[in-house]
């Protein structure tokens, strides 16, 4: 082999590479501007006085103070299969918020327990329990709320020809549903700290006299508090976001902001979505940043 | 000294044990294994007119899904998922390639750029499409005044649409876990494939590639697995040609009410993606067994 040809396959070599790395910073751009682009454009269109077209036609306020201004006028949502549920923006917000708090509070607790249980204890059929967890987050969304449509159904159905009560989808319908697939996120969170936190100051715990309950106040959720409240936040923004689960165990009246939403996007599309959108989008913003103050790695659980 | 290594249920009671697993596993036996059940009950039984039952166990429902209609909507949304895939998978590596390579810094300000539509709600991203993509949309405006095209393009309600929208909302579930392999990655291996003679398409193809090849299995699923049962991108975004599975099901509950062949639709979807599912955990703990 001569000199030449290798001074020009290195040559070759470094050329390729440079036009790699230009490729890689051009890509990387146009990947965020595909993620972002459509953002943005709700945002600056949620500004726009134009009603139907893309064209800017001046800077407004008019869709923000909209929904203010009783959001029920913007859109009458018929729901599909569904009755009529009006109500405006105020008592839908009002709807997602208290969903989403109760069932947080309820997965959370369930979730912290189901798995310190599966990290610090050996039993029988834990594999089983193991994939109880896991099916949540696998299984399509649709197939969980059909199922809960099916189950409420026949439940109510039962209890009325037993009893005479006449039982509805509503909101703690909703709930049930949104802790059922909550309780999974949790447990994972929760369980992959404790896989990094030594059972030994637990065990010392108890050595040195303190009963189950002590150590699990004292030692055990004392160091699991960043996990926990990571695994919270993660199911009051699946329990927020949620639309499909909600969609079918939510009755009349029990209208969230997605359903709203949604609503508006079916069957009346006005820019006060935009706005509606913007504001949520805020609102998550908001989230995930407060999750990052609390917990560096917490956001990146997905 | 010993007690680290010894299991831990030596040291604790069999009573705390029923506390802290009881509420969560009888929550979810309740309220998502029965619930399942009673589909899978529905999927073998016939119709008993408006949302009911007849209790005669037949497999009419899903001899039901073997036709045409159904077996082709079964397909576009198979089809539709693994496009989607492909292409989270051209756009998510080089993505994730690329933020791994910057600086502490830039690394985690880009992470959570790409992290931040996964926490935004899903509805409303889908819906952004629908001012990008509509007639007077902003693409079609665009291309109007550029004098691109004359008239506008039919952009929304077709599968082009529900593409976009699928790969819009899951490419995040591909950059993250190619992200955490790629950071795992031993860059020193790049310089030792090179000094042996390697050129870069050679070293990326059989060195890069293998290594992080788990990670692109696991965002795959992460990616196909929401993607076939899709019901909110193929609602807001498609139109009648792109009717998926999961609007299909949504039909059969809530205006067909025809319970049992929705239910047997719930359970083909449900096997569609357990099938990749379980072989992705049978073959991952093969290669851990075979590691130890």
């Amino acid at each position: 082999m001569t000199a030449a040809p290798q001074l020009w396959s290195l040559r070759r070599d470094r050329w390729i590479r440079r036009i790699g790395q230009n490729w890689l910073v051009a890509h990387a751009a146009l990947a965020f501007g595909f993620l972002y682009l459509p953002i943005l454009v709700l945002v600056v269109y949620s500004f726009n006085q134009s009603r139907f077209n893309a064209v800017w036609k001046g800077f407004t306020l008019d869709w923000y103070i909209s929904l203010l201004q009783g959001g029920g006028s913007l859109g009458l949502l018929q729901r599909e299969g569904g009755g009529l549920s009006g109500g405006g923006i105020m008592p839908a917000l009002q709807n997602s918020l208290v969903v989403a708090v109760v069932a947080t509070l309820l997965a959370t607790v369930l979730g912290t327990l189901l798995g310190i249980a599966m990290e610090r204890f050996r039993f029988p059929g834990r594999p089983a329990v193991e994939a109880l967890i896991y099916l949540p987050i696998i299984i399509p969304e649709i197939t969980m709320g059909v199922s809960l449509l099916v189950f409420f159904t026949l439940v109510f159905r039962l209890v009325e020809n037993l009893t005479g009560w006449r039982l509805n989808l509503g909101l703690p319908t909703v709930i049930i549903g949104h802790v059922a697939f909550s309780i999974s996120f949790v447990a994972v969170v929760v369980r992959a700290r404790l896989v990094d936190l030594d059972p030994v100051l637990e065990e010392a715990a108890m050595d040195l006299g303190a009963n189950e309950w002590k150590t699990l106040w004292r030692v055990t959720l004392p160091l699991l508090w960043p996990a926990i409240f990571s695994g919270a936040l993660l199911a009051f923004t699946l329990s927020l976001d949620d639309f499909v689960v909600t969609f079918f165990t939510s009755g009349v009246g029990a209208t969230t902001l997605p359903l709203f939403v949604y609503g508006m996007i079916k069957f009346s599309v006005t820019p006060a979505i935009n706005a509606i959108s913007t504001l949520m989008l805020a609102a998550s913003l908001v989230l995930v940043l407060s999750s990052l103050a609390v917990d560096r790695d917490a956001v990146r659980f997905g | 000294m010993t007690t680290a290594t010894l299991p831990a249920s030596s040291t604790r009671s069999q009573a705390a044990l029923l506390v802290f697993l009881l509420p969560a596993t009888l929550w979810l036996s309740i309220f998502f294994l029965l619930p399942l059940g009673i589909v899978l009950l529905y999927s073998l039984l016939g119709q008993g007119g408006n949302a009911g039952v007849n209790w005669q166990f037949t497999l009419g429902n899903y001899q039901q899904l073997l036709t045409p209609v159904y077996l082709g909507i079964f397909w576009r949304s198979l089809g539709l998922a693994l496009l989607t895939t492909v292409i989270c998978v051209l756009v998510g590596y080089p993505l994730a390639f690329f933020i791994v390579r910057q600086s502490a810094t830039w690394r985690s300000l880009l992470l959570l750029l790409v992290i931040i539509p996964f926490w935004t709600n899903f509805l409303v991203r889908t819906y952004a499409w629908i001012i990008l993509l509509r007639q007077q949309g902003v693409i079609n405006t665009v291309l109007e005044s550029v004098r691109l095209v004359d008239a506008p393009l039919p952009l929304l309600f077709t599968p082009l649409a529900v593409t976009i929208g699928l790969v819009y909302g899951y490419l995040p579930f591909m950059v993250l876990p190619l992200y955490s392999t790629l950071e795992r990655f031993d860059f020193t291996l790049v310089e030792a494939a090179q000094d042996l003679g390697a050129n870069d398409l050679r070293t990326f193809s059989r060195v890069v590639l293998p290594l992080t090849s788990r990670g692109i299995v696991a965002g795959c699923l992460l990616v196909f697995i929401p993607s076939v049962g899709a019901f909110i991108t193929p609602d807001i975004l498609g139109g009648a040609k792109t009717v998926m599975v999961g609007n299909l099901i949504q039909n059969q509950f809530l205006k067909a009410l025809n319970w049992p062949l929705g239910s047997a639709l719930s359970m083909a979807l449900m096997a569609l993606i357990l099938i990749p599912v379980l072989a992705y955990f049978r073959v991952s703990e093969q290669q851990a067994g075979g590691r130890v």
